[in-house]
């Protein structure tokens, strides 16, 4: 079987081996880290180990009898909600009206939608901090789906831009040629095609804003302190296991989120 | 004879064109207040001094050892980071994308999994990971290889590890696709002219997938020059990144002057290096798919 | 018991009434230093299939999309029983188009498609049910209102594009090639099918094609664009017999041309003066005789009255259904000549080398001047 080909510029298997190994090596040293915090969270003893000697759940009743982190899971989620809520029409709209405009405003518009992600993080959180402290927002929810809103706003209108990319849009004109104004063809023929794509982008908003540590460390603490901001200051500090049943929980929700979205997509053809 | 209408028509485009845009403002008037505002308003405060008045004390000031020292240790684990993601994952992409599709696409949820994780989350891991009583120490020692933990956290050699982690899949997600969209034929047709596999690969299909690579290389750098996250957490202070001083001089010092200056200086290494790509590929080949 | 959609048929023939439906003036569209649409006016008579004809990039499509206003013409006006449409909206136009992909809502059954433009304006659901069943029965698929789209064939689909386009009972349907997708025995069904519904409804309907066997087949009347301009307008007849230009006569049918001169309403081959039927219009720059295939034949004997071309037999192409002569004329060019396959003809059908006599009868010698 080594000797067999591989590829149509003749290369063998065995002459691949290298690759094959290596292939395996960096996938696994992709992947293993975040799943291998997974059985160690329910790690019996004081420290985290692998395999775990005993087995317990005292990391996650830690993480679930505390107030200060179940108060900073209910901010996270919230806001993660919020920013959902807020970012996925403003993007939506903001791809459609793109989609359909031909003037250079439109290309300008999308060049400063897509700033967010261009911008280093660092400097759009103390950005923020700034703006937040002149108003007084700082510590607070609003400021926190603002400042996720604004970090999400790109990978709505990516997700949404690429739905719509493969969308026929004469539909579109046929329902206006039938009678329908902009926003009846758009509620009508064009919305109820891309719904997965909108659910999607909601997730990608959610996941984003629930991971989002950097402008949390700014704008976020004290009573509106997110999760990811307990958790780095936990860290800072020293390796809490408890934190391995929370990362825990954070991968088990990422991955579920993920295969929710390939499959999606894999409907969609 | 019908009087010409050219002016009802063209007022009737011009206000055809803002009601299209419209359903974009708001979305533009988030990214406006928030970003491009506080963006301008921090590039101003970066131009004057402790006493108000229009200077460049700031921008000077980074010229001293402490600053150079932080923009050559960013530059440097910069380009370890970078390389380090090129040498594992130039492999790991060139192989998934010349796999039956089906297969392909399986290796690349190994990528996408970690892509999906909470950087926070990873870098807890590698901390966890790399102690002394660790999972990669104690591995070691099994096999014999040490006799002593190695010191793998809380210094460069766990920020580079913990770094490439994150960024790998940046790299290897544009790459893939890149590979992918790259014609069968032209290596068929290469065999066909004769040359062996490492002939083929090397003088058709690494020039072919050049601006995929040098995009996600790109890519990679500028992230990287704006991390803060893994290199604090797994740097033990030891590691001085650009982020880092900024994030300090905030904190810390309370010293904006400082940190907006080295912000704008981060901003326009950033948008330097992604214009110098656009430059060098093309526009649609940085954000398009290839 | 099956309702028919009420309109007026109308009987489309010479002695028709010829109101102008539509009245497109000075329409004129450029991008840049492109001109799509160059002064285009043309009238569209009530109740009549008019097909716009020409090479892509004509501005036939520039001028549909004008029409059911997609695209906004830099000046002119399109009045449409009276009323100016020019600057209204494309939802407000009460117009019926079917795309060339037929553009059918795939999250809607064929029943709720066909429906849609009848809720858009707000009908009573009685009345809404009647329409479709009545629209889709038209179509002759009453049976598949329950269906979803990607259930439907081709054919199918086309049929329930015209069912939705047709319902909600607009003032004139626009058609952008819409057969265009269709395999070749379909599309000339459709073809047919097309132009007995027309004769039944009457509605003003606008064709785009740039298969000019199609237009000709299914319009009342041929407007010939190219570069943005009307070349021609007439009737499918008037187009291939008096062509008015050499573009006009090249892009319907097949011909050759041989050049002419042209001098106080008469021509000349080779300097022999022709028989008209009709004094020429002479224009600017070079003009040509036109021949069709079929309008040539083997000059029996002395020719009286008829306009006579000398030349030698290249080859003999067999066709089936015909017989093309490949001519050799004095002047080294080649004329194509098409005799029908019938016994008597292939009898007598000539040798290659033949020194042959052609003639052509007045009535069939046309002239173009090659200007547009």
């Amino acid at each position: 079987m080594l000797k067999a080909q591989a590829s149509d510029t003749g290369i063998t298997h065995g002459g691949r081996l290298w690759l094959y190994v290596a292939t395996g090596l960096v996938l696994a040293y992709l992947v293993l880290p975040a799943l291998l915090i997974v059985p160690m969270s329910f790690s019996g003893s004081r420290y985290l180990e692998f395999p775990p000697r005993s087995w317990s759940l005292q990391w996650y009743q830690a993480y679930f009898g505390s107030p200060e982190w179940q108060d900073a899971t209910i901010v996270s989620l919230e806001a993660a909600a919020l920013t959902t809520l807020v970012s996925v029409p403003l993007g939506l709209s903001a791809c459609y009206a793109l989609r359909l405009t031909t003037s250079w405003v439109g290309r300008a518009v999308g060049v400063a939608l897509s700033l967010p992600m261009i911008v280093p993080v660092i400097f759009i959180g103390i950005g923020l901090f700034f703006v937040y402290a002149r108003l007084g927002i700082n510590n607070t929810l609003l400021g926190i789906v603002l400042g996720h809103t604004l970090l999400a706003l790109p990978f709505v209108v990516i997700t949404v831009e690429a739905g719509l990319k493969s969308f026929d849009m004469n539909q579109e004109m046929a329902a206006r040629s039938l009678g329908a104004s902009r926003a009846r063809a758009f509620f009508d023929v064009v919305l109820p095609q891309i719904k997965l794509v909108i659910i999607s982008a909601a997730l990608f908003a959610f996941i984003t804003s629930l991971d989002e540590v950097v402008v949390a460390l700014f704008v976020s603490g004290g009573e509106n302190a997110t999760l990811p901001r307990l958790m780095f200051s936990a860290l800072r500090d020293e390796i809490d296991p408890t934190i391995a049943a929370i990362s825990s929980l954070l991968t088990v929700i990422s991955v579920g989120v993920l295969i929710v979205v390939q499959v999606m997509q894999a409907r969609r053809g | 004879m019908t009087a010409v209408n050219t002016l009802e028509l063209s007022r009737d485009t011009r206000r055809e064109r803002v009601r299209l845009l419209l359903p974009s403002g708001p979305g533009f008037a988030v990214v406006l207040l928030l970003l491009i505002l506080p963006v301008g308003w921090l590039f101003l405060l970066s131009l004057v001094d402790g006493a108000g008045h229009l200077s460049l004390v700031n921008y000077e000031r980074l010229l001293q050892p402490l600053y150079i020292r932080t923009f050559i240790s960013t530059l440097e684990i910069s380009a370890i980071v970078t390389g380090a993601c090129v040498l594992l994952g130039f492999p790991v992409a060139y192989l998934l994308s010349q796999l039956p599709p089906w297969l392909g696409s399986l290796g690349m949820i190994f990528v996408l999994i970690p892509f999906w994780t909470s950087v926070l989350v990873r870098t807890y891991a590698w901390l966890v990971l790399l102690q002394r009583r660790g999972l990669v120490n104690n591995l070691l020692l099994q096999i014999g290889l040490i006799t002593e933990p190695l010191q793998l956290v809380y210094n460069m050699t766990g920020t580079i590890i913990g770094m490439t982690h994150v960024l790998l899949p940046f790299l290897i997600l544009p790459l893939y696709s890149s590979m992918r969209a790259i014609n069968g034929d032209y290596m068929r047709a290469a065999a066909n002219c004769g040359a062996g596999p490492t002939k083929a690969f090397w003088g058709i299909f690494m020039p072919l997938c050049t601006p995929g690579l040098t995009s996600g290389v790109i890519l990679v750098f500028v992230l990287c020059m704006g991390f803060y996250v893994t290199p604090s957490l797994l740097g033990g202070g030891k590691v001085s990144m650009w982020s880092m001083q900024i994030e300090s001089n905030i904190a810390l010092y309370s010293n904006w002057g400082a940190a907006s200056a080295l912000g704008v200086l981060l901003l326009v290494v950033t948008l330097l290096l992604l214009w110098g790509v656009r430059r060098l590929l093309g526009a649609d080949r940085v954000y398009g798919d290839a | 018991m099956t309702t028919t959609i009420t309109m007026t048929p109308a009987s489309i023939s010479e002695t028709a009434v010829t109101r102008p439906k539509l009245l497109i003036r000075n329409l004129h569209k450029h991008y840049g230093s492109y001109r799509a649409l160059d002064d285009v006016s043309l009238d569209v008579r009530d109740g009549e299939f008019l097909a716009l004809l020409g090479p892509s990039g004509s501005g036939k499509t520039t001028l549909l999309m004008t029409l059911a206003g997609f695209t906004r013409p830099d000046s002119g006006s399109i009045l449409m029983d009276g009323q100016e449409l020019v600057r209204t909206p494309p939802h407000r136009r009460n117009i019926g188009m079917v795309f060339q992909n037929y553009a059918l809502f795939p999250h809607m059954t064929v029943g709720q498609n066909v429906a849609y433009p009848l809720k858009l304006r707000k009908m009573a659901r009685p009345e809404i049910s009647r329409l479709v069943a009545a629209a889709l029965h038209m179509v002759q698929l009453g049976h598949v209102e329950e269906r979803r789209i990607d259930a439907l064939s081709g054919g199918q689909r086309q049929r329930v594009a015209l069912a939705r386009a047709m319902v909600f009972e607009p003032g004139m349907l626009l058609m952008d090639e819409p057969l265009s997708a269709l395999d070749k025995k379909l599309r000339e069904h459709m073809q047919i099918e097309l132009r007995a519904l027309h004769r039944r409804l009457g509605v003003t309907t606008i064709y785009v094609t740039h298969d000019q066997r199609e237009a000709l087949t299914m319009a009342d009347r041929i407007a010939v664009i190219n570069h943005g301009k009307v070349a021609q307008l007439d009737t499918p007849r008037m187009l291939y017999e008096r062509p008015r230009s050499k573009f006009v006569a090249d892009f319907i049918g097949e011909s050759s041309f041989l050049p002419v001169d042209v001098s106080d309403g008469g021509a000349s081959l080779y300097g022999v003066p022709l028989h008209l039927a009709e004094p020429v219009r002479a224009g600017h720059g070079p003009h040509f005789l036109v021949l069709r295939p079929e309008k040539v034949d083997l000059a029996a004997g002395p020719a009286a009255g008829l306009n006579v071309i000398e030349g030698a037999l290249l080859d003999v192409v067999y066709q089936g259904d015909s017989v093309i002569l490949q001519v050799r004329l004095p002047d080294g060019s080649t004329l194509a000549v098409r005799q029908p396959a019938r016994q008597d003809l292939l009898a007598a059908t000539p040798e290659p080398g033949q020194a042959l006599r052609l003639a052509l009868h007045p009535e069939d010698t046309v002239i173009v001047g090659d200007a547009a």
